[in-house]
């Protein structure tokens, strides 16, 4: 096992490699000069190329990427073209928000969506298992900003039980960091519980046909037993993949919840170095991104044999 | 008890008190009153105001870095570093004295040799700085408070140009700071303003944070605008960046923030409904909506197509488009130069004005020689102003008869396809849209914008050499009613010569809590005198 997670490591490497070169390249053919939108609209075009050359965006391809390539083997993201601030610094600022936000979404999915795939499994064609079918359906509908301003509409602006934007770092408070990541998570999450849902149901109710099911059923093991115990284990894989390929819906809403929530975390960050052509920023983000999805990836692939003692690699 | 506090108590008993997070404690309440918290129009994603010329960027150096004259609400230049200025009868020589007790904020007194680097520096950016520095024969420290400039000929408008509004402001910085190179970013923020940059706290595209600076020495008299007594009545502002605007306008209903720079018009309805919170414009030199024509390629290099646009266009769509159907928003605008200013200007401005006529702009563009060429319109979408005057030039067009190559973009392309000066279909373009701010259209000194000096001209290279005769006039006019006269002919010749299309004059409103008093009207958002209760 041990080996085989080095071997994947190890692999992970041309992979970020290609990602590498992938989004440097399209970076450099993409519309926009960074230079302009620093120079302003009153400056000449004398200014916007001293500017050019002073960011160093005047060199050729080959060269600009070889600098880049030879700073990240440095462990050198490299520096805002905009902030002046080291791109590390600028992600470790963004990091924590993020972070929180996902960990609570995938938290609230879990103890969300897989009971309700159970229970909807479980009570298949029934009136319950319509009702939550319609939520996923409906959840998986809806777009995340639309929830999102429905939430902040109710729960903020009509109730007023929790706060509309921002953020809280968890070294604040529990209550503080929680209140502020109750709704965007909520939006966030909705699709993915939805996703989740769906495929518990679907893996659950082959599970449930299994001659073993029977058999426990027969021997007059509990329902919760048997649901949770005996086939939510062999469904598993599945939803393990789900809740897997799930976090890159996560990193995707986050990009929009966070606009909405004004949570200052590395979605955000990742529009605001778009729209402004900040390129290290950019290029840093989506290496950081592709290396969580590799990484991410890896840990569905070990989780496997713990869910499955049948699979090994 | 509302239901936030049960909750609060809920989370309490089940053991997260220990977090120590649930309550704010009496003296955290009276701190919150000390802090100001701001949504600003834009991210503030550099702070060199010299390097980055974007206007949250200026907003926030007027509270870092004070300057050596600032204007006035009445568009006059009053002194505010500088103690006494003597200039000699000949018009060549100023020598300026500072006050005395300036400060930075690393506690290092304010001297010449900081200012004639400052100077410096802001003349390399500067387009009025750039004027003085073509003239300039030495610019010279000649003791700790005073400092000398010394021209080749007279620039009468020197005081203003050091006192303008305009984005490179003439910051005063320390001469280690300001011997940076122009084209490069400083990386320390270090003022003689009443606010202190937090350079910790500063989250780029999420929050940025001022402290009050105790040992500011402000000017005994009234503030207004940039001059004046800047006495801040807070300790701490918190500017909060908040990208959505439907997110700042719930944070500022829920108490979350104060004060919300520009709302945006269509949810101005819901906060003035709100008991809690005062809605007023903001900038009373609010803004000029603008398209530019090619002036270097067919159809727009021939007047008369540029003419029949502005035959055929409305500045009433234009700005229903922008602003609503909000009439104290908007006003027509026959000409270049902001409203209610002293230089406002109608002369030669017919041609936008009364019922349009189609049909003689259809005559027109044909006797240009139009033959159905695609016009080769940019619009940039994520801006919504340039989206909307985007829509309206091509349904104009249309009507015109004009084949419409709409290039739907953002404003990041826009900026870089509007300076190639390839044909449109070659990577050029034919048309932009934008706009500008009301504070940059009072006289032609800031206004790059009403330049018609063909190839150094801005985006769109108008070539018109009455424009420019008008433009040099106002620079060598002796009073107001010179400058008048140089402004009006300017207008005209501008409007003739269709230097650009100006789509009409538009305000935009402020929204505060009314817990806070003393915020006034004017191009930046001024702290000082700004107040705020429990």
């Amino acid at each position: 096992m041990l080996s085989y997670i080095l071997r994947r490591i190890v692999a992970t490497l041309p992979v970020m490699a290609i990602v590498a070169l992938f989004v440097f390249s399209l970076l450099y053919i993409a519309p926009g000069d960074p230079a302009v939108v620093i120079a302003g609209d009153q400056a000449s075009p004398e200014d916007v190329e001293r500017i050019r050359q002073s960011l160093g965006l005047d060199r050729p391809f080959l060269i600009q990427f070889g600098s880049w390539v030879w700073r990240i083997l440095h462990g050198d993201l490299g520096t805002s073209i905009f902030t002046n601030l080291p791109v590390s610094a600028m992600i470790g600022q963004r990091l924590g928000p993020t972070l929180s936000l996902m960990i609570v979404t995938l938290l609230l999915t879990i103890v969300v969506a897989v009971p309700l795939g159970v229970v909807a499994a479980w009570k298949a064609g029934s009136l319950i298992d319509r009702v939550i079918m319609g939520f996923a359906v409906f959840g998986f509908s809806l777009p995340v900003f639309v929830v999102g301003y429905m939430l902040a509409y109710v729960f903020a602006l009509e109730l007023e039980w929790l706060p509309v934007q921002g953020y809280t770092p968890l070294a604040q408070g529990f209550w503080p960091w929680l209140e502020n990541l109750i709704l965007p998570a909520v939006a966030l999450g909705c699709v993915y519980i939805a996703l989740v849902a769906r495929i518990t149901r679907a893996a659950m109710l082959e599970v449930l046909q299994q001659d073993y099911i029977r058999t426990a059923k027969a021997k007059g093991l509990g329902q919760g037993g048997i649901l949770f115990i005996h086939a939510l284990k062999n469904a598993s894989v599945p939803i393990v993949t789900v809740i897997g390929i799930g976090i890159a819906l996560l990193i995707g809403g986050a990009v929009v919840t966070e606009s909405v929530f004004a949570i200052p975390g590395l979605g955000r960050l990742t529009i605001d170095a778009i729209l402004r052509r900040d390129y290290p920023v950019i290029q840093g983000i989506v290496l950081l991104f592709s290396f969580v999805y590799v990484l991410v990836n890896l840990m569905i692939d070990v989780t496997y044999t713990l869910v499955d003692p049948r699979i090994r690699y | 008890m509302d239901r936030r506090t049960v909750l609060k108590g809920l989370a309490g008993a089940g053991g997260l008190a220990l977090t120590g997070g649930l309550s704010a404690p009496a003296i955290a309440q009276g701190a919150a009153a000390r802090t100001l918290r701001f949504v600003p129009q834009a991210n503030l994603a550099n702070f060199d105001p010299i390097w980055g010329t974007q206007y949250v960027v200026r907003n926030a150096a007027a509270m870092v870095w004070d300057t050596l004259y600032g204007i006035d609400s009445s568009l006059q230049p009053q002194r505010q570093m500088v103690e006494s200025e003597e200039v000699t009868d000949d018009g060549t020589t100023w020598t300026f004295k500072l006050r005395p007790g300036l400060k930075f904020h690393d506690g290092e007194p304010v001297l010449s040799k900081d200012v004639v680097a400052s100077l410096a520096r802001w003349s390399a950016r500067d387009p009025m700085g750039l004027m003085i520095k073509a003239l300039q024969q030495e610019l010279t420290a000649v003791d700790d408070r005073t400092f000398k400039w010394v021209l080749k000929q007279p620039f009468p408008k020197m005081l203003y140009a050091l006192a303008k509004n305009n984005s490179p402001c003439g910051f005063i910085m320390p001469e280690r700071i300001a011997q940076t190179d122009p084209f490069k970013q400083i990386t320390d923020y270090i003022g003689s303003g009443p606010m202190k940059f937090a350079k910790g706290e500063w989250v780029p595209g999420a929050k940025a944070v001022f402290e009050k600076f105790a040992d500011y020495a402000p000017r005994q008299e009234k503030a207004s605008w940039l001059a004046g007594g800047k006495q801040m009545l807070v300790d701490r502002i918190e500017w909060i960046v908040m990208p959505d605007p439907a997110t700042a306008a719930a944070a500022l209903q829920n108490g979350e923030v104060d004060w919300w720079e520009s709302p945006i018009a269509d949810l101005v309805p819901v906060l003035k409904k709100n008991k809690n919170i005062s809605v007023d414009i903001g900038d009373p030199l609010g803004n000029v909506g603008s398209f530019r024509m090619n002036h270097l390629f067919a159809p727009f290099n021939d007047v008369r197509a540029r003419r029949a646009v502005l035959m055929a266009m409305s500045q009433e769509d234009y700005m229903r488009a922008i602003v609503g159907d909000d009439t104290a928003l908007w006003r027509p605008l026959p000409g270049f130069f902001t409203p209610d200013t002293p230089l406002y200007s109608e002369v030669g401005g017919e041609i936008l004005k009364g019922k349009r006529d189609l049909d003689a702009a259809k005559k027109l563009l044909a006797e240009s020689g139009y033959s159905g060429q695609p016009v080769t319109c940019l619009v940039a979408q994520d801006q919504p102003i340039t989206k909307a005057q985007g829509d309206v030039t091509a349904d104009l067009l249309k009507k015109l008869g004009m084949n419409v190559d709409f290039v739907a973009t953002d404003w990041g392309t826009v900026g870089s396809r509007r300076a190639q000066k390839t044909p449109p279909g070659q990577g050029g373009w034919n048309m932009f849209h934008t706009w500008h701010a009301g504070a940059d259209c009072i006289n032609p000194a800031p206004y790059t914008a009403i330049r018609a000096n063909g190839d150094k001209a801005w985006f769109g290279w108008p070539n018109s050499p009455g424009t420019e005769k008008e433009v040099a006039a106002w620079f060598e006019a002796k009073n107001l009613d010179e400058e008048k006269a140089a402004i009006g002919r300017l207008n005209k010749a501008a409007l003739d010569d269709v230097v650009y299309a100006p789509t009409g004059f538009f305000l935009s409103y402020t929204a505060w809590r009314k817990n806070v008093s003393g915020i006034t009207k004017g191009p930046l958002p001024f702290f000082w005198g700004v107040s705020k209760s429990a």
